[in-house]
Parts: C-alpha cells; structure tokens; sequence
C-alpha cells in the first residue's frame, strides 16, 4: 500500500472509479499513515479515522451504482478552522476547545453527506501565524526538517499533505495562509478569487481577505479540489455569482503566447537569493516552453504588507468579538458580565490574537480609525490599480511566494515583525482579492522554494494551465515525507 | 385639542425612533420574527453569531426601508453600507450590531404633523436598517439585573429587523412630540412598513431634549431613552424639560446624560453618564456588499406604494366634505378609510362619517375587535344609513341596531323587523301621547302652567310607551302643542 500513498488524488480518484482500490482501503492507508507519523508531525488537532471509514463505507456503496463526482472519495484533512458538523472545530485555539459545531461549512457541499475526512489540521490559533507555532495544541513540524516550521497558518494542512496523511486538504488563505506553507512544504496551494469559494462555514478571520483554497500534491489536483468547492452560495452575501468553469479542461493546453511578468519588487535583495534563483529558472522555464517573460512592477507591493497589518486584525478585533463565553466554548466563571469576559478571553486566547486584537481595535477606534484603517483602505485602492495597470499587459503574474525557505522552530516567535514579513509576497494577491497559487520550484539549501502565479479576477483555468506548465518546467517528484 | 402651557424656555427636541419591520423573516437570516413564543425557539447559527455563519440582508427589509424613506420625502441613496458597530453585551451574539453608519439607507426628508389647527414640519434628518438585539431576562427579581440570582437570553427577539428614523431637534413641545410620534405612527402602518404598536415594543421612542439659551444659543442635550407609550413621550419630555428648567433656575449646569422616565414617579431618573460612552468603532460590514438601488428599483417601489395618510385626508375633505378633523380619525387607520370609501359611495358621506367615526369605531375599541374582524359589512352600514335617511328607524334605535349587527351580523332591516325597531306612524303616536296626558294629569297640569322641566318626564314616558323607537323631536312637539305652551 506505500504505492498507494505515492499517487496523486487524481490518479487514485480514477482507480477508486475503476474499482482497483476501494475508498476504504484509501482510508484505512491514510488513516495508518497518520498513526505512524503524527505523533512526529502534529498536523492535526482532531484525527477522525473512524469517521473517514464510516464514510468511505458510504462512498463505496455509492460508487458501484456509478454517479460519484472524482472527488468524493478520496481522504482530505480539512482545516480545523471550517466548521464540520458533529466534529470539534477549534481554530487552533482554547476559547473553541469544546466547540461543536451544528453544520458543516458550504464549501463541503459538493462531497455528498461530507467529505472522507481523515482529520482537522492544525493551524495558527484562528488563522494568524505564519508557522502554526500559535496552535494551543502545539506547533506542527515541517515534514522535511521536523526541527523547522511548516509555514501557517494551514501549516497542519500542508505538513499532512506533504507526508502523505491524506492525499490532499483545504486550507485558508487570508494573507497567504495556503500559499506559504505550500511553497514551505513542497506542495501545491492556491487561493481562488475572493468570492469564488463560499465563506459560509469558515471561522472569519479578515472577511474581506479570507479564502478557502486547495492544497495538493499536483496542480491538477488543485484543479479537481477547487471544482468540488467552487461556486456561488446564497448563504454568502460576498460569494460570487459567477458560472463554475471546468477546470481540468485544457489544462495540459500550455503556455504558447501567455505573457508573463516577473514582479520586481519582490524580486529584490529581501528575498533570499536561492529563492530568487529558483524563480527565474522557473520563468525560464516557461519562456522556454513559449511564454513571453517579461519584468512587471507593482509599485505599491511592500506598502501591501503594512495594509494588510491594519485591515486584517481590525477585521478579526471584531470577527472575535463572538467569542465571550456567553453561548458556546470556553467559559470562566466570575463575578459579573463584565469580569466573566475578561476572564474567559484572558484564557481562551493565546499572545498573537489577543496582540492582533489589540492592534485592531486600536486602528479602529475613534481618534484613529482614519489615520490607520481608511489610509490602509486607500493603500488597498493602490494596489487593486497597481494589478491592474499589471494585467493590462500581461496574463500571469510571477514571484517568490515565500521570501524564505522553512526557517527553524522558534527562530522568529520573538519577533513579530519578522514573522509578519514571512508574508510580504503573498499579500498583494490577497488585498486585490486575485486568485494566486504556489507550485514547488525546487530546492534551496535541500528545502522547498514555493513559486507564486497570480491571475487575474476569475482566470483560475488560464492560471492553473500556466502553473501546470510551470510544474512540468520546475520537473518538482511528489513524494510522501519523511 | 392640546392647551398649551406657557414656558418661559424654548424647548427643542428632536426624537429618535426604532422600529420594528412588519417582515416575515429576521434581517440576516431565514428564522421567523414572533413575539411572545418560548424563549429560543426561533434561532439558527446566524442570528446565534455562530462561528463560521454569515449574514445575508432581507429584501422585504430593504423594501420596506425604502418605502418609509419615499413616505418622509427622504433621498433614498444609490448606495447604502451596513456597517459594524461593536461592543459587548450578552444580548448581542456577534460582539456588533449590524447597523448603518455613514451611509444610510435615506438621508434628509420632513413629516408634516397635524398638531391642533396647524401644521408641524419635522425634519427627518436619516433613516437606517439595523438588527434589534436579543434579550436579557434577569431571574430572581422584578426583571432588574440588580440583585438577580443569573441572567438568561432568549435570541428569538435577536437580528429582528428594525428601521431607525432620526429627526431634526425641530420639535417644540412635549405635545408636539407626542403629536409627531402619532403622526409618523400613522404612516408607518398605513403603508404596511409596521404595525408600530408601543405598547407591543414595535414602535420605541427616544428623545434628546435641551432647552435653548436666551442668547438664542444651544444648551446642553439629554437623552431620554425607551419611552414606551405616546403618552410617556409627552409626559417623560415634559419632566425632563422641567428638570433641566429647575437646574437652570438655581443657576446650575445641565450635564449631558441618559436618562430613564419612570412614569409612576413622574421623574426622570439617570442612566448612566456619558463618561462611560462606548467607543462603538464603526467600520464597514466586510460580510455583506454594499446595498446598490438605483432609481428604477427606488421608482418601481414608489409606484407599488399605497396612499399616503396626508394626501388621503386631503382627498376625504375634498371629496367626501368631511373636515379635516373628520377625515384625520378616518385616515388614522387604514381599514377604517377603506371601510368608509366603501360605505361613502353608496350612501350619504357626511353621515357615513358620522356613523363610522363615532358608534362603529366605539364599538370596534370597546371590544378591541379590528375593521376587518367585525361582522359589520360596509353593505349593513349603507343600509342602516339608508333606513335613518328614510325616517324608517330612529336614530337611536338605528344604535341599538347597529349593535346588534355587531354582535351578530345580522341584516340591518332584519334586525329592525325581529325587534320591532321601526318607527312609529304618525297617528299611532298622537294615540300614545295622548294616553301618557291622561294618565299623567298632575305633570301635565304643571307642563300647562308652565314647568317646562317635567316635559322631560312626559317624553321619557312616550318613549317607554313606544320602547324608543319614537322621533324624540316630533314627540316633543307633539305633547307641547297638545299641552298648550
Ligand atoms: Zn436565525
């Protein structure tokens, strides 16, 4: 069965169809892979192996009468900040320890009673974190160097995704939440347009950035994962009512004539030079395949990251406001309303949301809100025109996705601001709410340097087609690790 | 009519009010508004701030809002944003109120009150879409959060859709106040936008009164909070103006504050100061997209939009000859107008009015039974009128009819038939009143010698004679003439 643990989700998804391997079978692999490596790896808050066989049950009875979408039976982890109903969602975080939730998130819609899900991934307590070391449940080890980080904040998702636990798992991109721990872990992730996939379901973190996004072993496999999830949801005013493409069809059409650009700003001397140097082999890689490879500017990119420090922790200062102790989750008892949230907060929340909580509602609050929130706003206008000016001249958009390669447990947790730059690449994308992906380009110093594409509103099938090409240029082997 | 009380200070109020959408389903989700059903029983992760649930706007609000706005000649706007408004309390799920800011619903717009023989003109400055929060039940006490033994929540109350409608300090008196809330009372339910019932809580009042400096400067503003009946508006602001005039009088200082009017001391009482005002940290709701209604979706409201209480009085005094009095207690409620359109184009309108407006609605109040509920048709109204017109019934007995008709349905003439109703002939009549003479001689003698005050005896027994169904009129001229004065 290690064979079986080496295929893509596609490839087992079409001997699932065959009826050479049971959805069982996958599930039972995935579940022992998890029993042998997790204990290392720490890439899930809840393991539901019992679930994904019920399931698997399920799916199989529904395969022999034929009907079954490619993805349904194939083993996912799911992010543990979507809600799954009957299954603890924590978010990463005490104050949801216990919480239940009543419903499962709309983006698992499309995989019939719920997906076979092998377990909740562990992540940066409600999403803030660049290398899941904000999980109360402890950090997850990057599977290629379990002394390094995984990225984050889907660093749970992608670490399982990168050792096999699972063929492939959703995670959330709010800032680059699935593009760096992808590039960090060697595997694919992308963040669709903003209001391509439903929110509904998703624990908010910044609403106006927050994407839930495939994180695979290949880019078809992205293809396939964001099929099961796209599309419009009445329950999700920001959703948008936009026809769902296929978006395996012409994937493997190339990149002939596709105009790429090669963003400057984030190619300079802040990136680390192995990263820069997989970077352009892999733009020359796709001018070899008969791309025109060009240089872009987006002027206003590293202001991106100061914007983006304002708008999503305003956003989250208020989007966890909810969390109080009065209806559900944690609750410390005390005198008075008033004490009994201070309390619970005091307990419930760890150093980085309660430091973001504060920095939002500062930004938010009376005196400040114009000098901090609607300027941060009016950088975001900058940056929405910065790409566009962009895709007036070319299709495709390219850079690091990560300006490093996975650095060491601990190595930032002191540092906040270093920490927060882990995401100076992938943030421009996220406040111009464009769909953008990170494929493995290949090694620096034996890590995964992630590249990042980045389309145009709703062009994920030109996107996809150009990060295929850019898979087949980079010739990155999957293989399940350690 | 209201007298006016002289004062030596100028009032100036302007009122604040919320009220409750007549919708089918709350603002943000699919569960049903009720009131007064089990605590929690009509709840769902979205109006529970569940984690992960979203809001999604209520169309029938956003009609609704707008056509109140049309109603207060405000500009509806292009765009509207639902903005946060955040601060805790365990009535509110989210942490936020979702609400409108900067860019309401409708900005700018008047109400012209009818206030005795003139004319009030209110300015309506904005009129927003917001949530009503849920609420708290304090146990172990009178309701009170002091002194309870815990405090439960019951959301079903919780993401009800409420319009806020703020006027311009505009408002002269407490009357007027009181006034201005019937007023807009009135338009609110005549267009179907609410029922507006205070006492149900669907309608709330808040005031911000001040009394303007003889300087002709602005003086210090209190807020009035939750008064919840058209009388505790008038009488909360006549206490509050009266507060501040003493505090002014003893050469003190208004402080700004909230304040509460308990209307079984008469007295305002303080609330908390603005001290401790929250910081609400408004920004705009990322979860909803901005509101885009253009003018064809703004226009085709308007067109859909009934009459207007103003233009329909208007049209009763024009058409109809009704005063304006007259027709502003037909127009006050939209079933009556409706019932008495009906009734006035088939009968005599001065007396359909005189039918409506006094016994039938004395009727309706008295047994709390609504327009459309009673049995009377305005086909029984017509033929009641017709058989007073036709001298065929008294118009005291045609009450007593009418209550019959009420409390049965019956026919009118039917009534009049069974109970032996009609009136009494001419003849027949000289016949009794001949007999209560003869048998009364001692009063009729007085009557003779000029004691007008007994003719009173003698009718009530002409009528006891002929169980009222006798014109009183032409009796009495009758036993006068008979009796020689
Ligand atoms: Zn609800």
């Amino acid at each position: 069965m290690a064979d079986l643990l080496s295929l893509t989700a596609h490839e087992l998804s079409g001997k699932l169809d065959a009826g050479e391997v049971s959805v069982r079978e996958a599930a039972e692999a995935a579940n022992r892979r998890v029993e042998e490596v997790d204990g290392d790896l720490n890439s899930f808050v809840t393991t539901t192996p019992e679930l994904a066989l019920e399931r698997a049950g399920r799916v199989d009875g529904l395969l022999r009468n034929g009907g079954v979408r490619p993805w349904e039976g194939v083993p996912i982890a799911v992010k543990d900040v979507l809600s799954t109903r009957g299954v603890r969602t924590t978010c990463g975080s005490k104050i949801l320890e216990e919480f239940t939730p009543l419903y499962d998130a709309s983006a698992l819609k499309n995989f019939g009673d719920a997906p076979v899900m092998v377990g909740k991934a562990n992540m940066d307590e409600f999403a803030m974190g660049s290398s899941t070391e904000n999980s109360a449940y402890g950090p997850t080890k990057n599977p290629w160097d379990l002394n390094r980080v995984p990225g984050g904040s889907s660093g749970g998702s992608a670490a399982a995704v990168a050792a096999g636990e699972g063929w492939w798992a959703l995670g959330t991109d709010t800032g680059g939440s699935v593009r760096q721990p992808a590039a960090l872990c060697g595997i694919v992730g992308l963040k669709p347009t903003y209001g391509r996939v439903s929110r509904y379901g998703l624990i908010s973190f910044g609403s106006s950035l927050d994407c839930i996004g495939p994180m695979t072993r290949d880019v078809r496999d992205s293809a396939l994962l964001l099929q099961a999830i796209a599309g419009h949801d009445p329950r999700d005013s920001t959703s948008a009512n936009v026809e769902v493409p296929d978006y395996l069809a012409g994937l493997d059409a190339g990149v002939e004539g596709l105009r790429v650009g090669v963003v400057t700003e984030l190619m300079d001397e802040r990136i680390d030079a192995g990263v820069r140097e997989v970077v352009s082999k892999v733009a020359a890689g796709l001018e070899a395949a008969g791309a025109e490879v060009g240089e872009v500017s987006l002027p206003h990119a590293y202001y991106a990251l100061e914007a983006y420090y304002i708008i999503a922790p305003a956003e989250v200062s208020s989007n966890l406001a909810r969390f109080d102790g009065v209806r559900y989750g944690l609750r410390v008892q005390a005198d008075g309303v008033h004490e009994m949230y201070r309390k619970t907060r005091e307990a419930g929340f760890g150093a980085e949301a309660k430091r973001r909580i504060m920095l939002g509602t500062y930004a938010l609050s009376s005196g400040y809100y114009d000098a901090y929130y609607a300027q941060a706003q009016k950088v975001r206008t900058k940056i929405v025109e910065d790409f566009r000016d962009a895709y007036a001249r070319y299709d495709v958009l390219v850079s690091p996705t990560s300006p490093s390669v996975a650095f060491e447990i601990g190595a930032k947790t002191d540092d906040p601001l270093a920490m927060y730059l882990q995401d100076i690449c992938a943030v421009p994308a996220s406040l111009a709410g464009v769909p953008a992906i990170s494929i493995p380009g290949g090694l620096a110093d034996g890590l995964p340097v992630g590249v990042q594409l980045m389309g145009d509103h709703f062009t994920e099938p030109m996107l996809l087609r150009a990060a295929r090409a850019a898979e087949q240029a980079a010739g990155f082997e999957f293989a399940p690790r350690p | 009519m209201q007298t006016q009380q002289r004062r030596t200070y100028q009032a100036v109020i302007g009122l604040e009010f919320h009220v409750h959408l007549a919708t089918r389903t709350k603002m943000f989700c699919g569960c049903r508004v009720t009131y007064g059903e089990p605590p929690n029983t009509h709840t769902c992760p979205v109006c529970l701030g569940h984690p992960g649930a979203l809001p999604v706007a209520n169309e029938r609000a956003i009609e609704l809002g707008v056509m109140a706005g049309l109603a207060l000649n405000c500009d509806v706007s292009e765009r509207a944003v639902f903005a946060r408004k955040n601060y805790f309390y365990p009535d509110l799920p989210k942490g936020y109120q979702i609400s409108q800011f900067d860019e309401p619903i409708c900005l700018g717009g008047h109400l012209d009150v009818p206030f005795g023989d003139e004319t009030i003109r209110v300015g309506i400055t904005r009129l927003h879409l917001e949530e009503d929060a849920a609420k708290n039940v304090h146990v172990g006490t009178s309701g009170r959060m002091h002194g309870s033994v815990g405090s439960l929540v019951d959301f079903n109350r919780g993401g009800t859709p409420l319009m806020e409608i703020v006027t311009e300090p505009d408002i002269p008196s407490p009357e007027a106040a009181r006034a201005t809330a019937n007023h807009l009372k009135d338009i609110l339910r005549a267009i179907g936008v609410s029922e507006a019932d205070m006492e149900k809580g669907q309608l709330r009042c808040d005031a911000n009164v001040s009394i303007r400096n003889p300087d002709g400067s602005f003086g210090t503003k209190t807020e009035l909070k939750n008064m919840n009946s058209f009388r505790f508006v008038e009488k909360g602001i006549a206490a509050e103006l009266q507060r501040q005039e003493e505090i002014l009088a003893g050469g003190g200082r208004v402080e700004q504050t909230t304040l509460h009017y308990d209307p079984e001391t008469d007295e305002v009482h303080e609330l908390r100061s603005k001290e401790f005002a929250h910081d609400y940290r408004y920004f705009p709701e990322p979860d909803l997209l901005p509101l885009e209604l253009s003018a064809s979706y703004v226009g085709e409201i308007g067109e859909r939009m009934p009459e207007l209480p103003d233009a329909m009085r208007a049209r009763f005094v024009e058409r109809y000859g009704l005063s304006p009095y007259e027709a502003g207690v037909m127009v006050s409620d939209r079933e009556l107008a409706a019932f008495y359109e009906e009734v006035a184009s088939e009968a005599d309108p001065k007396q359909a009015s005189n039918w409506i407006s006094g016994d039938f609605r004395a009727l309706l109040n008295e047994s709390g039974t609504g327009v459309s509920d009673s049995k009377v048709t305005p086909g029984h109204m017509v033929e009641l009128i017709g058989l007073v017109g036709s001298g065929k019934v008294s118009r005291s007995a045609a009450r007593t009819v009418l209550d019959v008709v009420f409390k049965t349905g019956e026919r009118p003439s039917e009534v009049v038939e069974r109970e032996g109703l009609g009136s009494v002939e001419a003849d027949e009549l000289d016949g009794v009143v001949d007999g209560v003479i003869s048998s009364n001689p001692d009063e009729a003698e007085r009557v003779r010698n000029g004691d007008k005050k007994v003719v009173g005896f003698l009718m009530g027994q002409v009528m006891k004679a002929t169980r009222g169904n006798a014109d009183g009129g032409r009796a009495r001229e009758l036993l006068l003439r008979k009796l020689g004065s």
